[in-house]
């Protein structure tokens, strides 16, 4: 299995690769974009500004190359920001675009809770998905994020809440975003990225 | 659904090995980082935090080497810090693997290397770092390992770092550290009054009872020790079962 992390420049990448190899994966950072040629799907992890990322994306002229793999069907997983950034733009950075696989906007975690929502919360099930296959309804996963999309938005599978319901696990097509960080999150984050190879090969 | 009180374990690194500081007698070696984060990550903490308190240059460069040694046993985040003076030192220890990294006195010095690491990273990965000693009714910012007053009091020092791109407070009461007398939860409860961000509670630490005392009425978004948890007269795991059915929100690893 050759998996494809995009490396934006930013970003704790080691972990990320560290988890997919224990699981038996090939990994390849993709810092040009031919690195993506022969992918069998591509992982976009990421931390820190929306801004900042999408920039750093397109300054390594990654942006085309990921539109044209989700546009061939590519699979992708969108990693914590590697989720936000699959969506149209980001109240973080107003005016800043995203890859757009998605049309709603992230929204910042409102006034009323504590922000960065920091630390391990459980999800709840909205739909059928393959991400959390066989891990408990009641498991913990470990978030780190101060912006979120919202539960409502149609790809969402699992949401969580913390100020309003913001879309935890996403699904679409050959689309997978977390908002959590499986390869923080114990076995259970585990779980979820072996969910993941099984589900593209 | 309930975000989970964390139990963080702390490593203090010094050339490379895991000491504890003993009163006027130097250091005492505990043992090997990576050993050590590995059987806490094995026992259900929630995060790990290791600590440069090696005041050479050649104990920073060890610490990178201490950093991805740790990281590369841990599936859950790492924290670490000590002696970050500048941007290029934050990202040094963030690239090699830990997820946030701690500043202490050289924010207090120049609070702008906050709003840096902030832009550069993101909020969720600086973790302001603040030695406290009670004075009266308030309490005050410490700086250099405790050993500095700054004049400063910490709760304003705390909102001012969260308003510059601080995503979380380690507040440690220097009164209590070492004592064994419980957490300082009246401290606590006021950092975590004055901020919008989580804050970790570190100093005192000995009973079950007390990390019970610091979730509830100290309002600590995470506990840190360090000595209880090396010492093995405390299991993470026992404790995590403990505050459970006391009914904290905890994470029970399988």
């Amino acid at each position: 299995m050759k998996i494809s992390i995009v490396d934006y420049g930013a970003g704790n990448l080691p972990s990320v690769e560290r988890a997919l190899r224990g699981l038996g994966a090939e990994t390849k950072r993709a810092t040009e974009p031919n690195h993506m040629d022969g992918a069998e799907a591509i992982v976009l992890p990421g931390v820190g500004h929306f801004a900042a990322f999408v920039a750093g994306l397109r300054e390594r002229n990654l942006t085309d190359s990921l539109r044209a793999a989700n546009n061939a069907g590519v699979p992708i997983l969108g990693i914590c920001l590697g989720l936000q950034a699959m969506f149209a733009s980001s109240e973080e950075a107003p005016g800043e675009s995203g890859l757009g696989f998605f049309p709603q906007e992230i929204y910042a975690l409102p006034a009323n809770v504590k922000s960065p929502h920091i630390g391990w919360n459980q999800v709840r099930l909205t739909r059928e998905s393959s991400l959390l296959r066989g891990i408990p309804a009641n498991a913990y996963f470990y978030f780190a994020h101060s912006f979120a999309a919202p539960a409502a938005a149609e790809s969402t599978v699992a949401a969580c809440d913390h100020g309003f319901p913001f879309a935890a696990v996403i699904e679409s097509g050959n689309l997978r975003g977390v908002q959590f960080h499986p390869e923080k999150s114990g076995e259970t984050g585990a779980q979820v990225l072996r969910n993941f190879l099984e589900s593209i090969q | 659904m309930t975000l989970a009180r964390r139990i963080i374990p702390c490593l203090d690194v010094d050339a490379g090995r895991v000491v504890k500081g003993i009163e006027f007698a130097g250091l005492r070696d505990i043992g090997d980082p990576a050993e050590l984060a590995a059987r806490y990550n094995r026992e259900g903490a929630d995060e790990i935090v290791v600590l440069d308190i090696s005041a050479s240059v050649e104990g920073r460069v060890t610490f990178l080497e201490t950093i991805r040694f740790v990281a590369a046993q841990l599936n859950i985040p790492l924290t670490a810090g000590g002696g970050i003076r500048k941007m290029e030192d934050g990202r040094a220890v963030l690239r090699a693997g830990a997820d946030k990294v701690t500043v202490n006195t050289a924010a207090i010095e120049r609070p702008q290397l906050i709003s840096e690491l902030s832009q550069q990273f993101g909020a969720q990965a600086v973790v302001l770092s603040l030695d406290v000693k009670r004075k009266g009714d308030s309490w005050e910012a410490y700086a250099r390992g405790g050993r500095e007053a700054t004049g400063r009091d910490a709760a304003e020092w705390a909102a001012e770092a969260v308003s510059r791109g601080a995503g979380e407070i380690l507040v440690t009461s220097i009164d209590k550290d070492g004592t064994r007398s419980g957490f300082d939860c009246e401290l606590t409860a006021k950092i975590a009054a004055s901020v919008s961000v989580p804050v970790i509670a570190s100093g005192g630490a000995s009973t079950f009872d007390n990390f019970y005392d610091v979730f509830t009425a100290g309002s600590a978004d995470a506990a840190l020790a360090a000595s209880i948890f090396h010492e093995e007269t405390h299991s993470i795991s026992a404790l995590k079962t403990f505050l459970s059915q006391r009914g904290v929100p905890i994470r029970m690893s399988r």
